[in-house]
C-alpha cells in the first residue's frame, strides 16, 4: 500500500465529516431530554416515547408506504411499456413526441409539473367530483417515476442480445410468450432497480405531492416538513434516525448479498473452465 | 442461375431435372439501406442433403439464413420451403429451426431447460419430453452440466447446448450457422461427424454456414461458395475443388496457381494458352468455346505440378525456376519456385520415397521444372 500524505487524510477527514456529522449531530440530538431541539438537557429516550404515541406520524407513514408501493408497482408496469415501445418501434408515427412526453418529467423543474397536476385534477375535480387526495397523489407520483422506469428499461434493451428472442420465436413461441419467457426475466434487475428507484421518489417526494394532495392526505415527508417548519424538535430528530438506521441496515444487506452472488458467480465460471479442461 | 454441375445423369437428387426442392430461393435480394447484402440468391436444396454456405466475413451468409428462419423479410425473390411460399409466415411457424451464431441461449434457464425449450410446444408427455432432453444432452455430452446456466459454461459448451436446443424439435430443415467455430479441433471432428450421423438419422435437411473451407469440404453434399451477397458457384465439394468455374472461387477454396495468358489456338476440346509470365505454351482441355486472343488463366493446384531437376521433352506443359522456399512437412514437402519474371509458384511433393538428408527432389537455389498433365489443369476465364 502507498502511504497516504497528510494532506490527503486531511482531506478525506473533512470530506466524511461533511456527510456525516449533520446525521450524527442528528442522531445525537435525539436522545436529547429537552424539548428544545438544539439545547442539550441531558440523555433520554423521551422523543422516543412521544414519536411512538404520536399517531399522526404513524397514519402518513403508512399512508407514504402505500403511496409508494401502488405508484411503483403501477409505473414500473407502465414504464416498462413506454420503455419497450421506444426501444424496439424505431419509426412509429409520433415516435419523437412520445419520446418528448416520456422523458419530460425528468427534465422539466418539479414546481411546473406539479403546477400542471394540479391544475389537472382541479378540473378533473370539477367535471367529476372527485377530491383531490391520495388517489390524486398517487396518481401524480407514476406519472413522473414512470419516466425513470421506461429510460432504465429502454437502455437495458438496448444493450440486450435480440437473438435470444429469436431463438424463443424460432422454437415456436409467439411473440407474447416469448415476453414473459426470455424478456422479462432477462430484464428482471433493471425492472427490479426500476421499482426500487420509483418507489423512494415516491416516498420522499415533496414538491409535486404539495401541489396534488388534499386534506387529510399527508405524506410522511409532507408531515416532517409541516412539522419542521415550527422548529426541529426532538421527535422529529428520533423519526430521521429511524429511518437511517431502516435504510442503512437495508443498503448493507444488499451489499452483502450482491458480494456473494457476485462470489457465486466467480466459483462457478472457475468450474466451468476447469471442467473444460 | 444455380450451377448443378455437370450433365443430368442417374445419382445424386441435384442432379435430376425432375426432382421437388425442398427449400427453392429464388431470385432473393436483401438490401439494408442502400446496401445491398444478399444480391439475386438463386439456390434448391433437395430433401436430405447437407448443403454448406461457403464465404467469407460479411458476405452475406447470416443474412440469407435468416430469410430462411423469418428474421428478415427479402426485399425481392420468394422462398418455399416444401413447396410453400415462406412470404408472410412468422420464424415460429416455419418448419425450421436455427442454430445463431451467438448462440443465443437463455442465460436465465439452465442446460437442460435451454433445450428442452422447444418441446414445450410439442405435443407430448413429460416422460417423453424428459426423455428426448436426456438423449440430446448425451448426444453432445453435457450430461455434468445439465443443471448449469449457460454464464457458467465455457464457449464450446455453450455451442453445443445451442446445436442441442436447435435439434430438439427435430425440424424438417436445420440452419446452422458456424455451427462449430468454438470448438477444438478433435471436438470439431467428433461434431462434424455427429451431425452426419444425426442428418442420416433424422434425415432432416441441413444448411450450414460456415468460412471454413475444410468443414465445408467434410460435412457438405454441396456447396454453395458466396462472395459479397452473390452466389459465384454451387457444386459437390470435388466440383468445387476440381472445376472452379471463377479465379475467385479457385482462390478460395485450397491455393492455387494462376498463369495468366491468351488463347492462341483451339481444337479437338484442347486449347494452347501463350502465357507470356513464363515465355512459354500450355495445353489444357475446356469444355466452352473461347475465341483466340481472349484473357484466360491456367490454373493448377500444387499438388499437381511435379517436380524435376531434369528438362522435360518439348511439348509438355512446363515452367521453370529456382527453389526459393522448402518446407518438409514429413509425408510432403511444399516448395516456392520463383520463376524468371519473379512470380512465385507452390508445389506440394509427396514424399513417396524414403529420403536421406541431401537426397531430396530439390534444395534452396536449385533450378527445377514443374510439369503437370492438360487434364490437372483448369482453365479460368475473367
Ligand atoms: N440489420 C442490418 N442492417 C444493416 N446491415 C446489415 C444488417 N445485417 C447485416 N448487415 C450487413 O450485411 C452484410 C452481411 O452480413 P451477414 O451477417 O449476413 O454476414 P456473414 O456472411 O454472416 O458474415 P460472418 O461470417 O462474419 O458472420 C454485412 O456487411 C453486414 O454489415
Ligand atoms: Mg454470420
Amino acid at each position: 500500500m502507498k502511504r497516504l500524505s497528510t494532506f490527503l487524510v486531511v482531506m478525506l477527514c473533512l470530506g466524511y465529516a461533511f456527510f456525516y456529522i449533520p446525521i450524527l449531530s442528528m442522531m445525537f440530538f435525539s436522545f436529547n431530554k429537552s424539548k428544545l431541539a438544539t439545547v442539550w438537557g441531558g440523555f433520554s429516550f423521551d422523543p422516543y416515547v412521544r414519536l411512538f404515541k404520536t399517531n399522526a406520524v404513524w397514519d402518513a407513514a403508512g399512508l407514504s408506504l402505500m403511496i409508494a408501493v401502488i405508484s411503483a408497482t403501477f409505473a414500473t408496469i407502465l414504464g416498462t411499456m413506454a420503455g419497450m415501445a421506444l426501444a424496439r418501434f424505431k419509426r412509429f408515427p409520433g415516435r419523437t413526441a412520445f419520446s418528448g412526453l416520456v422523458t419530460s418529467p425528468l427534465i422539466m423543474p418539479e414546481v411546473i409539473t406539479g403546477i400542471s397536476l394540479a391544475l389537472l385534477f382541479i378540473g378533473i375535480g370539477y367535471a367529476t367530483g372527485l377530491m383531490r387526495g391520495a388517489t390524486t397523489i398517487t396518481i401524480a407520483h407514476i406519472t413522473f417515476s414512470m419516466s425513470y422506469v421506461a429510460v432504465i428499461v429502454q437502455s437495458r434493451l438496448a444493450s440486450m442480445d435480440r437473438s435470444v428472442e429469436e431463438a424463443a420465436m424460432d422454437l415456436g413461441s409467439k411473440p407474447a410468450q416469448v415476453l414473459f419467457d426470455v424478456t422479462l426475466p432477462i430484464i428482471a434487475p433493471a425492472l427490479v432497480s426500476g421499482w426500487l428507484l420509483a418507489f423512494t421518489l415516491s416516498l420522499d417526494d415533496v414538491v409535486i405531492t404539495t401541489f396534488t394532495n388534499g386534506p387529510g392526505s399527508t405524506t410522511l415527508p409532507l408531515y416532517i416538513f409541516g412539522q419542521a417548519r415550527l422548529g426541529v424538535k426532538p421527535e422529529m430528530n428520533a423519526l430521521a434516525t429511524i429511518i437511517v438506521t431502516l435504510v442503512g441496515t437495508g443498503v448493507a444487506i444488499a451489499g452483502i448479498l450482491m458480494h456473494r452472488a457476485e462470489q457465486k458467480r466467480l466459483r462457478d465460471e472457475r468450474q466451468a473452465y476447469a471442467a473444460n479442461k | 442461375m444455380p450451377d448443378d454441375g455437370g450433365k443430368p445423369q442417374s445419382g445424386p437428387i441435384w442432379l435430376d431435372a425432375a426432382a421437388k426442392p425442398f427449400i427453392s430461393i429464388e431470385g432473393v435480394t436483401k438490401r439494408f439501406g442502400s446496401f445491398t447484402a444478399v444480391d439475386n440468391v438463386t439456390l434448391k436444396v433437395f430433401k436430405g442433403e447437407l448443403f454448406a454456405l461457403l464465404g467469407g466475413s460479411g458476405c452475406g451468409k447470416s443474412t440469407l439464413l435468416r430469410m430462411l428462419a423469418g428474421f428478415e423479410t427479402p426485399t425481392e425473390g420468394k422462398i418455399l420451403i416444401d413447396g410453400q411460399d415462406m412470404a408472410g409466415i412468422p420464424p415460429y411457424e416455419r418448419p425450421v429451426n436455427m442454430m445463431f451464431q451467438s448462440y443465443a441461449l437463455f442465460p436465465h434457464m439452465t442446460v437442460e431447460k435451454n433445450i428442452g425449450y422447444g418441446l414445450k410446444h410439442e405435443n407430448m408427455s413429460d416422460a417423453e419430453r424428459a426423455d428426448r432432453v436426456k438423449m440430446l444432452i448425451d448426444l453432445v455430452q453435457l450430461g455434468q452440466f445439465a443443471q448449469r446456466k449457460p454464464h457458467q459454461l465455457s464457449g464450446g459448451q455453450r455451442q453445443r447446448v445451442a446445436l442441442a436446443r436447435a435439434l430438439a424439435k427435430q425440424p424438417k430443415l436445420l440452419l446452422l450457422d458456424e455451427p462449430l467455430g468454438a470448438l477444438d479441433k478433435k471436438l470439431r471432428e467428433q461434431t462434424q461427424f455427429e451431425l452426419m450421423n444425426i442428418q442420416d438419422k433424422v434425415g432432416i435437411t441441413f444448411i450450414v454456414v460456415t468460412h471454413d473451407q475444410e468443414e465445408a469440404m467434410t460435412l457438405a453434399t454441396r456447396i454453395a461458395v458466396m462472395d459479397k451477397g452473390v452466389i459465384r458457384q454451387t457444386g459437390t465439394p470435388t466440383e468445387i475443388y476440381e472445376y472452379p468455374r471463377t479465379k475467385f472461387v479457385a482462390d478460395f477454396i485450397g491455393s492455387i496457381n494462376q498463369f495468366e495468358g491468351e488463347v492462341k489456338s483451339s481444337k479437338k476440346g484442347f486449347v494452347t494458352v501463350s502465357v507470356p509470365l513464363t515465355n512459354t505454351e500450355m495445353t489444357v482441355p475446356h469444355d466452352r468455346d473461347l475465341p483466340e486472343g481472349s484473357k484466360v488463366a491456367v490454373a493448377v493446384r500444387p499438388e499437381k505440378l511435379t517436380i524435376t531437376r531434369k528438362a522435360p521433352a518439348k511439348g509438355v506443359n512446363a515452367v521453370t525456376g529456382t527453389v526459393v522456399d522448402l518446407g518438409y512437412f514429413g509425408k510432403d514437402s511444399l516448395y516456392r519456385i520463383k520463376l524468371a519474371s519473379g512470380a512465385l509458384v507452390r508445389v506440394n511433393h509427396v514424399n513417396s520415397k524414403r529420403a536421406g538428408e541431401g537426397e531430396r527432389v530439390a534444395v534452396w537455389e536449385d533450378k527445377v521444372w514443374l510439369t503437370f498433365d492438360p487434364s490437372s489443369a483448369i482453365l479460368l476465364a475473367e
